[in-house]
């Protein structure tokens, strides 16, 4: 009796200790250091979690070099708004590139492969939804690497980057439906749920509408030491810290990746890390009010959210846990000539003879949004080896 | 053969229950409850005696108050999850009442934009001085000190400077503690941040020595009786009078590993102190804070107590801000 007793007692305790941990992860844990030594300035990961999210950013191969010269994409085919200036070669490699790293393996006959986006009797027709979205998002990718440098750097980024094969990417938001406000009681103020996207926290869950979408101030700390007028309440701060909190979760980083947690506010002793962060929210708002929002007549309900609003992107959306996307490996330097800038339009326009005879007449080519005046010569030059 | 130790007790000694020294106004609401019963497992870790217990005025109307705030925010938080139960379990840690915002300074705002946790806080409040006065009048009619009204104090003394002293400084109730249990804790890492990192702040610094301080002296204490209990050295008050082997021993094992010993009576006012100081410190580093200082890191540099340490990326951080044409 006494010895069932005792294993009774030991059982519970294992049970109870069980329960205790079973939010812990298990030793060893490995630590990097990014600061000066002894001010905790480092990254702690663990190297089991690690493995697992390793098999999520795989590199896939990059398609054989489309072969040298031909008649440019413009000139051949109707209603090539934005890859017009691309030879046929490298046209067609891009697009036998994006349909493998957005289209789904899965998918239906009539959804399958080019069919995804292109109505299979006349690929200029635009009656397809998704077509008109992958347009506007290769507009949106050549921008990124051509002006957004400070924070893609020259790794650059492809369509792959978010969505990893899929047709939507795996971390994107909406606006968070809170009605809370509404009732006699129960006001949860925009936070206090279990959020993923911020790890879990109950601040405001949704720091994304109005420092991704609006440009609310961030910053809340004071400059001087005693008050001078910094009218900044803690609520604001609780707003700031669910924005920061999003993206230390979104790169898989601590709060030190980007600051000294001493004076989190003081640049100068921040690593350099923050200055990439910075330019990349600002990239996040652009991208979302000039490439997303306008889309948002385009997609069918049951892609939007629950209130209406278009799929936006935040941290995750690029770098899904990884303190780069993809770990830094560029692939973008496989597809320099379509995708490292807007490309400039065909002289020629393609011959009349080239729309298909059923449907609608395809809208005459619109001269695509030209920001840059860069040449891909120009960009393939400075794309490293 | 039973061997008695007071630790996890294995052997326990039963009598009737007792029920105390007589009260002037027993039998009426101020009397006690029930006669008292023993309990063997509480016995394990206390007095196997339960009750009777004395509720008094102020007793019954702290628990009423109390009850009040407790459905108050209960109910706000049930029904922030759409009055679902299920959710209300699973989401508990994170759920809240949130104080007003800032925007209603500390006008009364609408019951659903913070009116919630204005009432809530009152009653809860009401609730604690109501049970501080229990404590005092009931060690006054005991013939005790008040030392256990006066430490309760300190601690109501911090939780009146964060939800209701610190906010009217400062204008608004929007700068007070959410209830909830996570979000409070959230709350306590931005109000660091906010205000440029407490650990710069003095009277936190003090606050945390108190802390672990109270800590450490309730383990040496606990650990020197329990180590010369054999000795009768839980005795305490009869050794501070009449100094036997246990407690000869244990000043002499602190004589000789630290050069120094409290006494079977210093001791306790130590512990007294350092627990109390503990939240008065906190709380006066709490009320400065926003108040008198703004940003705690800045106040810590200008008051040479940040250190210095050397530079270990190529070129400084520079606010991106600050560049020639930058956005804001």
């Amino acid at each position: 009796m006494r010895t069932t007793a005792s294993s009774l007692k030991v059982a519970a305790a294992l049970v109870l200790a069980t329960l205790v941990t079973a939010g812990c992860e298990r030793p060893p844990i490995d630590e990097v250091q990014g600061g000066y030594r002894g001010t905790a300035m480092v990254q702690v990961y663990n190297p089991r979690v690690l493995a697992e999210q390793a098999t999520h950013n795989v590199v896939p191969a990059a398609l054989p070099a489309a072969a040298e010269g031909g008649p440019l994409a413009g000139t051949i085919y109707q209603n090539v708004q934005v890859l017009g200036g691309l030879s046929i070669g490298e046209f067609t490699r891009t697009m036998t590139a994006i349909t493998t790293w957005v289209v789904p393996k899965d998918a239906a006959a009539t959804e399958a492969g080019c069919n995804y986006c292109h109505v299979g009797a006349n690929f200029a027709d635009d009656s397809k939804y998704t077509k008109v979205v992958a347009r506007k998002m290769l507009q949106m990718t050549q921008k990124i690497n051509a002006d957004w440098k400070p924070h893609v750097q020259a790794t650059g980024v492809t369509c792959y980057t978010c969505h990893r094969g899929k047709p939507v990417p795996e971390y994107v938001w909406f606006k968070d439906v809170d009605n809370t406000a509404a009732g006699g009681l129960g006001n949860r103020a925009g936070q206090n749920r279990s959020t993923a996207a911020i790890n879990g926290a109950s601040l405001p869950s949704d720091p994304f509408t109005p420092f991704l979408l609006g440009a609310e101030p961030i910053r809340f700390t004071g400059a001087t030491a005693l008050p001078t007028g910094n009218r900044k309440s803690i609520k604001q701060a609780e707003w700031t810290f669910s924005l920061m909190t999003h993206m230390s979760q979104g790169l898989g980083v601590n709060c030190t990746y980007c600051h000294n947690s001493r004076a989190f506010n003081d640049w100068s002793q921040s690593p350099p890390q923050r200055t990439t962060a910075w330019y990349g929210i600002r990239m996040a708002r652009s991208l979302n009010n000039d490439y997303m929002v306008p889309l948002t007549d385009v997609f069918p309900a049951h892609r939007k959210g629950a209130l209406g609003d278009v799929a936006k992107l935040n941290c995750s959306t690029c770098h899904q846990g990884a303190y780069k996307p993809l770990y830094g490996a560029s692939m973008l330097k496989d597809y320099v000539t379509a995708l490292a800038a807007p490309i400039p339009p065909p002289a020629v326009a393609p011959p009349a003879e080239a729309v298909p005879a059923e449907g609608e007449a395809a809208p005459a080519p619109a001269a695509p949004a030209v920001t840059s005046s860069m040449s891909d010569a120009q960009v393939s030059k400075r794309q490293p080896g | 053969m039973a061997e008695y130790q007071n630790i996890f007790t294995r052997v326990q000694v039963t009598a009737p229950p007792y029920p105390g020294v007589p009260l002037p106004n027993d039998g009426s609401i101020g009397g006690r409850e029930g006669k008292g019963f023993l309990q063997y497992l509480v016995g394990k870790f206390g007095d196997a005696q339960i009750g009777p217990i004395y509720l008094g005025w102020t007793g019954v109307t702290s628990i009423l108050f109390g009850f009040i705030a407790f459905e108050i925010i209960g109910l706000n938080m049930l029904a922030s999850v759409g009055w679902n139960w299920i959710e209300f379990v699973r989401q508990l840690p994170w759920l809240a009442l949130e104080p007003p915002p800032p925007s209603y300074g500390l006008s009364f705002p609408p019951l659903n934009q913070g009116g919630w946790w204005l009432i809530a806080g009152f009653f809860l409040t009401a609730s604690v001085l109501l049970w501080w006065l229990r404590t005092y009048q009931r060690a006054k009619a005991h013939g005790m000190g008040p030392h256990i009204a006066w430490a309760f104090g300190a601690a109501i003394w911090l939780y009146l400077v964060l939800g209701f002293f610190r906010p009217i400084l400062m204008g608004s109730w929007g700068e007070a503690v959410p209830f909830g249990i996570f979000p409070h804790l959230d709350w306590t890492a931005a109000f660091s941040i906010r205000y440029g990192n407490l650990f710069y702040n003095p009277f936190h610094m003090l606050s945390i020595v108190f802390l672990y301080g109270a800590t450490l002296l309730f383990a040496m204490h606990a650990a020197t009786i329990l180590a010369v209990s054999r000795y009768g050295g839980e005795r305490e008050l009869e050794q501070i009078v009449d100094r036997g082997t246990a407690s000869e021993r244990a000043a002499l094992f602190w004589r000789w590993t630290m050069g120094f010993n409290a006494t079977m009576e210093s001791v306790h006012r130590w512990a007294w102190w350092f627990a109390i100081l503990c939240p008065i410190t906190g709380g006066i580093g709490i009320l400065l804070t926003g108040t008198v200082v703004d940003n705690w890191y800045l106040w810590g540099i200008k008051h040479h107590i940040v250190a210095a340490y050397p530079q270990v990326w190529a070129a400084p951080t520079v606010d991106p801000t600050t560049l020639p044409g930058a956005a804001p």
